[in-house]
């Protein structure tokens, strides 16, 4: 694939229209002033939400924000498509799991061993597939991520097919009794919010633009005498870290690791939920999950059906929908970050 | 004959049975990539569509449309079927994939990506998420036959040597035929052969249909030996991508020699060590990636 239609592809997307810094000063403001509204919303959405929706189902919007917001650190500001993060997103959960439930485990470091863990994993796994590009990336991850799975499937610890039941949430710095939903909703969204800071700096950093001149243009970052390989590696073990951290605290929310966390399905829907709610946004990920996540809510009375619904989403949103929730909007409103 | 060779040659046997599916469809995935630059993430959901299809064909079909005793037999169906998957095939490339080729060819992927859940997800409604057995094979073909280390069944034996003989037709017919050379120039230089006269975009829907159809034919094979199943092709399509990794998508002949091997590697595996052998092929992806990242037969990354 020569790099020319890439480029032209990411444009076309939406991917490539993140150009902070540049344009007249009047835009500049319009953006600063809109991500402004964003973050008030959110956080006011954070603190406030366990009281007019089910804490659980908030607690599980947030897990997956984190892990979409994760994932799209690499195919939003890298321009990577990794078909196999349910790797470390499951991968971790097993790992908290069991520190948490069979060593006994604080919950803080249940969720950084699980953390460590997906990092470990990811610098494994990334380390293997940037030795290809494109859509090979794409295939070497998928692959790699089912000999998680079928890791997951037959170790001893894992409990198999039952998956790995039980785990106890314990005391929150041996103060803050985590069975308690309130609590257990509040250290869950400072999580969230901790990891969504650590993104958000990522992206604005120094090292967040050269992913992105990687994005826009690998040979040319190439020229200009970066180490590409060395970038690309950094971002997919910081994303596969994230992409732990929330499938550890997923474990501990409901006390469960499962194989559906490791399945080739959730890679699918965490690239779904990136896409849906705009692929290259810094806010996208979270309104996409949010969609997602509410979606299977409302349909999960129709069984199988939920599939196919999700399955046609990613039809018109390929289709149709390149930009994303957010990225149509920020076009909308004429600014280029969001 | 010592009992180790005997079992080595008898689970080789096996292997080999399973590495004519991973030939079939990682060379139908070689010949679309070829042409379009599209990975199609479907192809497992098309040669289970093609399973199906043999199924209904056999044992539902008639009581739909109110005959009860019509029923199409395996052989009808080994023709039938994979037409059918392929003009499905080309009505996703004309309405929807052909409107991603300017894009990067990751949106190709996610699309087809989305279809697979979709088809997944109706015949997990419709039939049994466990699977169906296909009743349907044919008389000539029950038995065993004795291969002098082993009872063989002859429908896989049969199986085998028929798909090594399509595979051997489709290598043929692109790099040797008329039409194959206007098919690699068109991968090579679309504008150019436009220019000469020759619809590029019918050849594209074409050969997207004809590898679409190569999936289904796969399938109609499979549903005698294997439960028909809705998640018969997802769970294939992952090896099969590690196939090709392994192999390199440049080239027919290597796709279908990659096949063959890697089917084999995966059968004498489970006789050295049998929980081994569902990762084998990944576990070879590995070294092929840190020795030849290229792939065994590809051309370039």
């Amino acid at each position: 694939m020569s790099d020319v239609t890439e480029t032209t592809a990411n444009s076309q997307s939406g991917i490539a229209e993140f150009e902070e810094g540049l344009g007249d000063p009047v835009l500049r403001r319009r953006a600063r002033i809109w991500q402004g509204i964003f973050w008030v919303a959110m956080l006011g959405f954070l603190a406030a939400a366990p009281f007019f929706l089910y804490p659980v189902f908030v607690m599980q919007l947030l897990c997956f924000a984190l892990f979409a917001a994760a994932f799209n650190l690499l195919i939003g500001f890298t321009g990577l498509l990794s078909f196999g993060h349910a790797a470390f997103f499951g991968g971790a959960a097993y790992i908290a799991g069991h520190v948490l439930k069979v060593w006994g485990f604080p919950p803080i470091l249940g969720i950084l061993t699980g953390t460590l863990f997906a990092a470990a994993l990811g610098w494994l796994v990334g380390s293997l597939a940037i030795r290809r590009q494109g859509i090979y990336f794409a295939m070497i991850t998928l692959a790699l991520a089912q000999i998680v799975y079928f890791f997951a499937l037959q170790m001893p610890f894992t409990g198999g097919e039952d998956g790995l039941q039980g785990i106890p949430r314990g005391h929150l710095l041996g103060i803050f009794n985590l069975n308690d939903p309130l609590a257990m909703y509040y250290f869950v969204a400072a999580v969230f919010l901790v990891g969504f800071l650590v993104i958000y700096r990522i992206i604005h950093s120094p090292f967040g633009q050269v992913l992105q001149a990687i994005r826009e243009n690998e040979p040319r970052a190439l020229s200009l005498g970066y180490n590409v390989d060395r970038f690309k590696l950094l971002a997919f073990v910081l994303s596969a870290a994230l992409a732990g951290l929330a499938g550890s605290t997923k474990a501990l929310v409901f006390q469960f690791a499962s194989l559906t966390d490791a399945h080739w399905q959730m890679s699918g829907e965490v690239i779904l939920m990136t896409l849906l709610g705009g692929m290259g946004t810094i806010f996208g990920p979270v309104v996409g999950a949010f969609i997602v996540v509410a979606l299977q809510h409302a349909l999960s009375g129709i069984g199988s059906w939920v599939q196919v619904v999700i399955g046609g989403t990613f039809i018109a949103c390929v289709l149709l929908f390149r930009r994303g929730v957010v990225g149509e909007l920020a076009r909308l409103l004429r600014i280029n970050s969001l | 004959m010592d009992p180790m060779i005997r079992l080595i040659l008898a689970q080789g046997m096996l292997g080999l049975n399973n590495g004519v599916f991973y030939a079939m469809l990682s060379l139908g995935l070689a010949v679309i990539f070829g042409l379009l630059n599209v990975v199609n993430f479907a192809h497992g959901a098309l040669y289970m569509l093609g399973a199906f299809l043999a199924l209904i064909m056999y044992s539902y079909m008639g009581a739909w449309i109110g005959m009860s005793d019509l029923s199409i037999g395996f052989w009808p169906s080994l023709i039938l079927a994979p037409i059918l998957v392929g003009c499905f095939g080309m009505l996703i490339e004309r309405f929807m994939l052909r409107r991603l080729y300017k894009l990067d060819p990751i949106y190709s992927l996610l699309l087809t990506f989305g279809v697979t859940l979709v088809l997944q997800g109706l015949f997990i409604n419709f039939f049994n998420a466990s699977g169906t057995p296909y009743p349907g094979m044919p008389e000539s073909l029950r038995g065993v036959v004795n291969l002098g280390f082993m009872m063989f069944p002859k429908y896989r034996l049969f199986v085998i040597v028929f798909s090594i003989l399509v595979c051997f037709i489709v290598w043929y017919v692109i790099e040797r035929t008329r039409i194959g050379s206007r098919l690699r120039a068109g991968t090579e230089n679309p504008e150019l052969v436009k220019a000469f006269g020759i619809n590029v975009p019918l050849m594209v829907m074409l050969t997207f249909g004809f590898g679409t159809g190569l999936a289904g034919l796969a399938g109609v094979l499979a549903a005698p030996i294997y439960s028909v199943s809705p998640l018969m092709g997802a769970n294939l399509i992952i090896v099969i991508f590690a196939v090709v990794v392994i192999g390199g998508m440049g080239s027919i002949a290597g796709a279908v020699v990659t096949g063959f091997t890697l089917g084999l590697v995966e059968g004498i595996t489970k006789v050295f060590y049998a929980p081994a052998a569902n990762t084998v092929i990944f576990l070879l992806m590995v070294i092929v990636l840190l020795v030849r990242p290229n792939g065994l037969f590809g051309r370039q990354g």
